[in-house]
């Protein structure tokens, strides 16, 4: 099975091991991702204000380049996913937006045929939680692991669709697809402060404080996410427990971990 | 040809605002067939009316067209002043310049040109109009009440004591409905179950009403006066007429662990029941899916203990068919299921419930025996959070939740903070609202008294999260008004749940064919001025089925809804709407198109025997059309592939004149 696959900019620097590990499991799981050719950044924010095209136009292409090849998309940051999905969704549903998009195409129309796949769903929905157990040479039994979902990855639900962002299973899941304890916490699903950390890196502590010792306090050993800007903020906020990416947890499960020892 | 009166109405400046109603009835004079015409100040007026009724004499009309407001207005006012002057009603027509015209144009000459054609199709109308005459319909006098909540019992009641007799079908094993479950009652604070069983007692004790407890209504034909209803009364395997409500059964059930859903599964039951004390009809129940002698036929105890022999294992569902004249739809509400809510963790902590749940834990007859006790530990709970509008007022892209205002919370909710706080004044009451919406008699004086003198805290903002933390609850919320976030703790949280039309409504609505919105509240024909019946004949609302409703105004409606059906039931004989549609059998080739189309049922097909030119018979299947079900919706005039079917008054060729006078 192929898929075009969508980087994005934080996974070529701070977040290499997101990217590097999700090629390579996604190998042992059957999957080939194809990286599309000269991507651009994906604009980094959704920007709700419906006359800015600018921005989304790098996500149009990136969605219409996979179209060509006639695959589906496959992204793995969760920012970069909400932009993509976001923009699909608007170009499907605002018929005024779709129009200024493809003024600005050079060749065909794009009107939002390309299905999206986040790495969680494709493992979910198209690999499966049988073929992840099946494949496991590593289980990693008996380690307590918190998923944090942040905020991007499953909202807004009426555009995401992944799965109930006020309870969500899709990460646990595949902790236990891998062995794994999941550890269920309240907080998994609250903001990092995201963006917020520019202008007041207090709040944003706060809010990522409020995240990793609510995890802490389930008896977490370990907190994976999807997302480079929640691990950052994490991590920057002085998070007690190791922050990892969850494809690199995979990895290890699946046996294609690098002991890297940075 | 006919001799046509045109008379157009200025309603005030309504019309002659944007309307030259000079210009209008000159012009329509000059039409074929008009030999009067004339324009007045209010046409409806008995002066206006009296004008038409001398020129109908003056001039020997013999049709009439009023160029005024809707139809739906004073269509029916017209006809009576024609009938008075002697003309057959059906040959008014109305051409609607005020909603259709005026009102919807600024300027005078777009909107005089507009009504001057409106008026010419009216009358290109009337020139092919012919006389009809009503068909007669008897009516059964008895009616039916689906529902046997507090709105179902009242209109029962109601119709009983105007001499009718009434059948009440209630799908559970009990009539009380909702009512029964609740505590207490805002604003006066009285026990629901202290005004409400004495009402459940006349119903059972009153001669002119029948109950079908723990039964469906699954098939309804005919039409008003005269539907035939098929009731299915459930298999309860208790006979009902030997059962004497002893209650040894359910004392003696080895099956102790069935979820009670009177208490809305907060503790359990036998697998054969009597609901609560005083239930109507005090008659066990047992539920099938619990019972060990239904399940694999070992057990039996219940009908070794029962002395009165009324255990009867072997009960078969069964169906009964009786006629009404008339259909009550009472079928209330449901708080909404909190699945789709987990950010305030209604599944993660056993001390998140709704505020029905929180009349259980209060009343006297409930799990706790009316202690406030913490469902998780069976602690007294010292903080309490009222969460309101949650799922209600919903965004609509949220997917989630109601549109609607549920319209009971804001009440119920100041209702049950103010009685925590007398019960158990050590408690710390808060309530996280977005507006406190009060309008009722008494309203406001109670909410403001829960804040002024019960000391319930009130916090503008919407709760967020609620986190469960340990024995403790964590609530994140808003406060608007000092602009701050907060975090709160609490031992129990109480949401009040959006409310939505009961589950059954939907598949009764199509059974009725009587029209729901788009949130499955039952419409009523007209907002404002007919507000409890529903847009299908014969079938009348009561209660929450057709919106929100507190207890005052469910029994308002319902009084209201039996004085409609009381005054359907005096009558001996109903007039129909003689714009039916009819068959002209010489056309038809009896395909059963239109009998497909029709959402009545109002065609049925018939081999008929037609004399043939060379005096030899012939047999052919026609469409014939009942006139008493027809509503005249016209669906089969354009389904027919002969063009057999046409709609009196509404035929065809008078529909393609008005077209033909609109584009020339």
């Amino acid at each position: 099975m192929k898929f075009s696959y969508f980087p994005g900019c934080t996974l070529k620097n701070k977040a290499k091991d997101l990217d590097n590990y999700a090629r390579k499991c996604a190998e042992v799981l059957g999957v080939t991702l194809e990286e599309i050719e000269n991507w651009q950044c994906c604009g980094g924010v959704f920007t709700t204000a419906k006359d800015e095209v600018a921005t989304k136009l790098s996500s149009v292409r990136i969605l219409k380049d996979a179209l060509k090849k006639e695959q589906a998309l496959v992204t793995v940051c969760s920012a970069c996913h909400n932009v993509v999905k976001q923009t699909n969704y608007a170009i499907q549903n605002d018929k005024e937006f779709a129009g200024k998009v493809n003024r600005y195409m050079a060749e065909d129309e794009y009107n939002g045929e390309t299905q999206i796949y986040h790495y969680l769903e494709l493992i979910r929905d198209v690999i499966g939680y049988d073929k992840v157990k099946e494949c496991t040479v590593n289980p990693l039994t008996g380690k307590k692991i918190a998923a944090y979902y942040g905020c991007l990855l499953l909202r807004p639900n009426s555009v995401m669709r992944m799965d109930d962002p006020e309870n969500p299973s899709i990460i646990e899941d595949l902790i236990r697809a891998i062995g794994a304890e999941a550890v269920v916490y309240p907080y998994r699903n609250e903001c990092c402060g995201g963006y917020v950390r520019l202008e007041d890196a207090k709040l944003s502590d706060k809010k990522s404080n409020a995240v990793s010792e609510s995890a802490k306090k389930a008896g977490a050993d370990v907190i994976v996410t999807a997302c480079p800007l929640c691990k950052y903020n994490l991590e920057k906020s002085g998070c007690e427990i190791p922050v990892v990416y969850i494809t690199e947890l995979l990895a290890e499960a699946l046996g294609v971990k690098e002991d890297t020892n940075e | 040809m006919q001799r046509i009166g045109v008379f157009v109405c200025w309603c005030g400046t309504n019309i002659a605002g944007t309307v030259d109603v000079v210009a209008v009835a000159e012009a329509l004079k000059k039409e074929p067939g008009v030999v009067f015409s004339a324009n007045y100040q209010y046409m409806c007026s008995q002066a206006g009316q009296d004008l038409i009724k001398a020129a109908v004499k003056e001039h020997n009309l013999t049709g009439i067209v009023v160029c005024s407001c809707s139809p739906r207005m004073h269509e029916a006012t017209f006809r009576k002043t024609a009938a008075a002057a002697g003309l057959n009603p059906y040959m008014v027509e109305i051409a609607n310049i005020r909603e259709q015209c005026s009102w919807v144009h600024k300027d005078v000459p777009t909107g005089t040109e507009k009504a001057i054609i409106l008026g010419k199709a009216a009358v290109a109308k009337v020139n092919l109009n012919v006389p009809l005459t009503p068909g007669e319909s008897p009516v059964t006098k008895r009616a039916l009440v689906i529902g046997g909540g507090i709105a179902g019992i009242q209109t029962a009641l109601d119709i009983a004591d105007a001499g009718f007799e009434v059948d009440i079908v209630e799908k559970k094993p009990t009539i009380g409905g909702k009512m029964a479950q609740l505590d207490k009652t805002f604003p006066t604070l009285d026990c629901a179950a202290c005004i409400l069983t004495p009402k459940m007692v006349d119903v059972a004790q009153n001669e002119k009403i029948r109950i079908f407890s723990y039964s469906e209504v699954t098939e309804v034909k005919g039409f008003v006066g005269n539907f035939d209803v098929t009731i299915k009364k459930k298999a309860r395997y208790v006979k009902e007429e030997l059962c004497t409500g002893c209650g040894a059964c359910t004392e003696k059930c080895p099956m102790k662990k069935v979820p009670n859903d009177f208490n809305l599964n907060m503790d359990t039951k036998r697998a054969i029941y009597i609901p609560f004390a005083q239930a109507v009809p005090k008659v066990a129940t047992i539920d099938a899916d619990y019972c060990n002698m239904l399940k694999n036929g070992k057990c039996g105890v219940c009908s070794k203990v029962c002395a009165a022999g009324a255990i009867d294992y072997t009960q078969k569902d069964e169906f009964i068919s009786e006629k009404y004249g008339a259909i009550v739809v009472a079928t209330g509400f449901n708080p909404i299921s909190m699945d789709k809510f987990d950010e305030f963790a209604y599944n993660q902590s056993k001390d998140v419930i709704t505020s029905l749940e929180f009349e259980r834990l209060t009343n006297a007859a409930g799990p706790t025996a009316g202690k406030l006790l913490r469902p998780s530990d069976g602690k007294h709970p010292e903080k309490i959070v009222f969460v309101q509008c949650v799922g209600s007022r919903c965004d609509a892209c949220n997917e989630k939740g109601k549109e609607y205002c549920s319209k009971i919370c804001c009440m119920y909710t100041a209702k049950h903070a103010m009685l925590t706080r007398d019960k158990y004044p050590d408690t710390d009451v808060t309530v996280f609202y977005i507006d406190v919406r009060t309008p009722g008699k008494n309203f406001d004086e109670f909410y403001r008294r829960a804040v002024e003198e019960y000391g319930v805290h009130y916090i503008k903002g919407m709760v967020g999260k609620v986190i469960p933390d340990g024995e403790k609850l964590i609530v994140q919320a808003s406060d608007l008004i000092a602009g701050k976030q907060l975090k709160i703790d609490a031992d129990l949280v109480v949401l009040a749940a959006a409310i939505e039309p009961d589950k059954s409504a939907r598949p009764l609505a199509t059974m009725l064919t009587a029209s729901m919105d788009t949130n499955d509240f039952f419409t009523e024909a007209h907002p404002k001025l007919r507000p409890v019946e529903s847009p299908t004949a014969g079938v009348f609302l009561s209660g929450a089925c057709q919106g929100p409703k507190d207890i005052p105004e469910t029994v308002a409606q319902a009084g209201a809804a039996a004085s409609k059906v009381i005054g359907l039931l005096a009558k001996d004989k109903l007039t129909g709407n003689p714009c039916v549609a009819q068959s002209n059998e010489m056309m038809c080739n009896g395909c059963s198109t239109c009998e497909r189309v029709c959402p009545y049922g109002a065609i049925t097909y018939e081999d008929k025997e037609f004399r043939m030119p060379d005096r030899s018979t012939l047999i052919r299947r026609v469409a014939s059309v009942n006139p008493a079900v027809c509503q005249g919706c016209g669906c089969c005039t354009v389904a027919c592939p002969s063009g057999a079917m046409d709609l009196k008054g509404f035929a065809s060729e008078q529909i393609i004149a008005e077209v033909d006078a609109i584009c020339k």
